[in-house]
């Protein structure tokens, strides 16, 4: 009582929960780094068409591998980042890439994510012999060298954008389904559930009011592990020639397109790899700050 | 134990099976296997006579029964490349593979469980938020972009390593490091993790005021319990490395069965790359079967589960 009457200024000045949450969210280095990275690549995929100097596909061939800005010998200041094999302006490239290296990892987060997490919280809520069975389908998906099997597929059927999105969206389910599936067991075995079981609600409602809610937290840092995971899996599989088709402006691809004068012109293999860093990078901080700040006794 | 061993083989032996007919099915069915044996200029009389000669006109079911009869005795047919038995042309490459997938194991446990033990002893000093920060950054990077980096670096700029070929030691460095270092970010916060809850508790204190040198106290006791759950990830891991060798062996021009995987998708030798997923897929479900073992003898309550 002493302390009701002795600190009222100091109760409204007390910071709010949004307050709170605010400096938590930006106290984190991981976050604040990760997200502004992360959306200055965002812009930059959105805003091509008007950053872009050039037609990413436009092809110059007498002005084929020129020198990026800092290169002594070979530059022009036509092409700020020089142009690759075929006169293609380089900076343009780069900037367009980004693009297909977002949808691709916001694609198969979806689809992924979407198939995992129906597995995962229906073998966490409902437990027993479809428990059983869901979790020998995902040992048996953990058993599948990924990258073969993804090779092998796109290989047979042909490589499009398109085809790497399905193949990566229904390979990449894994994670979702087995840290849904132990969240959801340890959010079924809560109060509140049994509270709505108990007033009657539907188990539909239930999933969808009291389960999902309380999963989400996890369910959004496992698809920024899973977004990550699925940029680089394309971008290996269009080094390898079995991903996104040439004249497409994968930064993966380029790589591959780089890699036969990677000895003399070694910024076409490094510049598209960077790109790939520092999106990845900014992705994974992202996704690991969120854990931190939504549930960091989750921290391993 | 007994009991659990046993529930654990079936069940792996029954995954194995699983794994067979997906890959078996996924691969037949993704596109018309004799049109792509007979080329790309055949006639389609000429894909119907491939059809006939290999046997591609019976049902799926069938050509399954006799592919998993004979992979049980090890005979995975004959290559349509190489028109010679598949056995004995993976077995010509599988060592190249091991002896990879060893070296980049052994690379990363050599880097990362130093590093997780040294920042477990001084938690939140620079030496921890380096090893972390080490971590965090290696997670990003894409793997074949590291070893094309290296290569310039290591092979070209300074001569130190050979690039291509696998004949010495010398050129399974490159490779190793290239392999090995994902799987570091994981052991060490592993490690990590594991020896910071050991470090604290009774039986270490016990063991420091028995009067102990910390060496003594770090190795033969807290190491030596935290590094249980370090043996299972690494067989994990192992089996990751085996399958994602690929896209290394196919930089290095080291003729394993990465490479080998490439080639036959490349060719579209449907055989050969429905044994290497099934061999490879083998490998992973036996090392989690062990780890699993493992964890179970050495921890009895998991055998309840």
């Amino acid at each position: 009582m002493l302390s009701d009457k002795a600190a009222p200024l100091e109760q409204v000045l007390e910071p709010t929960p949004g307050q709170l949450l605010s400096r938590r969210i930006f106290g984190h280095h991981g976050v604040t780094i990760g997200a502004a990275v992360l959306l200055v690549i965002v812009l930059m995929a959105l805003l091509a068409p008007w950053l872009a100097p050039h037609d990413p596909y436009h092809q110059d061939l007498s002005h084929r591998l020129w020198g990026p800005f800092w290169h002594a010998k070979k530059y022009d200041p036509l092409h700020v980042l020089g142009t690759d094999k075929l006169g293609r302006d380089f900076l343009s490239r780069i900037i367009y890439g980004s693009q297909i290296s977002l949808l691709i990892g916001f694609s198969t987060a979806i689809i992924s994510g979407i198939i995992g997490s129906v597995l995962g919280i229906l073998a966490g809520y409902f437990g027993g012999k479809l428990d059983m069975a869901i979790t020998f389908f995902i040992t048996m998906r953990l058993s599948l060298p990924v990258v073969l099997v993804a090779l092998a597929v796109v290989a047979l059927v042909g490589g499009s954008l398109t085809v790497v999105i399905l193949v990566l969206g229904l390979l990449l389910w894994d994670r979702f389904a087995v840290v849904l599936r132990s969240a959801t067991q340890q959010a079924r075995a809560m109060d509140y559930v049994a509270a709505a079981q108990a007033a009657g609600c539907s188990t539909p409602r239930i999933l969808f009011s009291e389960i999902l809610p309380n999963v989400g937290n996890q369910l959004i840092v496992v698809a920024t592990l899973e977004m990550a995971h699925a940029i680089l899996l394309e971008a290996a599989l269009s080094f390898l020639g079995l991903g996104v088709q040439p004249p497409l402006p994968s930064w993966g691809l380029m790589v591959a397109e780089g890699k036969a004068f990677m000895f003399f012109d070694p910024w076409l293999i490094t510049i598209p790899g960077l790109a790939l860093f520092m999106l990845v990078l900014s992705i994974n901080l992202l996704g690991d700050g969120i854990r931190d700040i939504t549930a960091p006794e989750n921290r391993s | 134990m007994f009991a659990y061993t046993v529930k654990r083989l079936l069940l792996a032996a029954l995954v194995a099976f699983t794994v067979s007919l997906v890959t078996f099915v996924l691969l037949r069915v993704s596109g018309d296997v004799a049109a792509a044996i007979a080329g790309e200029s055949a006639t389609s009389a000429d894909i119907e006579h491939v059809r006939e000669a290999y046997g591609l006109n019976r049902s799926l079911f069938l050509q399954y029964l006799e592919w998993i009869g004979g992979a049980l005795t090890g005979n995975f047919g004959e290559s349509f490349y190489f028109k010679s038995p598949v056995s004995g042309i993976i077995a010509d490459r599988i060592s190249v593979t091991m002896i990879l997938g060893g070296c980049a194991l052994g690379f990363a446990l050599a880097l990362s469980i130093p590093l997780g033990v040294v920042a477990a002893l001084r938690p939140n000093t620079w030496v921890d938020r380096l090893a972390l920060t080490l971590s965090v950054l290696g997670q990003a990077l894409p793997t074949f972009w590291f070893a094309l980096m290296m290569i310039i670096l290591f092979g070209v700029t300074l001569r130190w390593l050979p690039i291509t070929g696998s004949s010495t030691w010398k050129h399974f460095v490159m490779p190793s490091i290239a392999l090995g270092y994902y799987a570091t970010p994981a052991i060490m916060r592993l490690t990590r993790t594991g020896m910071l809850d050991v470090l604290s508790s009774d039986y270490i204190r016990t063991a420091r005021a028995k009067g102990l040198r910390t060496g003594t106290v770090l190795f033969k006791h807290a190491l030596r319990n935290a590094i249980i759950p370090v043996v299972s990830l690494s067989a994990v891991q192992f089996g990751f490395m085996l399958g994602g060798s690929i896209v290394i062996e196919t930089i290095f021009a080291l003729h394993g069965l990465g490479y080998l995987a490439w080639e036959s998708i490349t060719r579209s030798d449907v055989s050969v790359v429905q044994a290497i997923v099934l061999i490879l897929s083998c490998f992973y479900i036996v090392l989690t079967l062990l780890a699993d073992l493992l964890n179970a003898y050495l921890d009895p309550r998991i055998r309840v589960a």
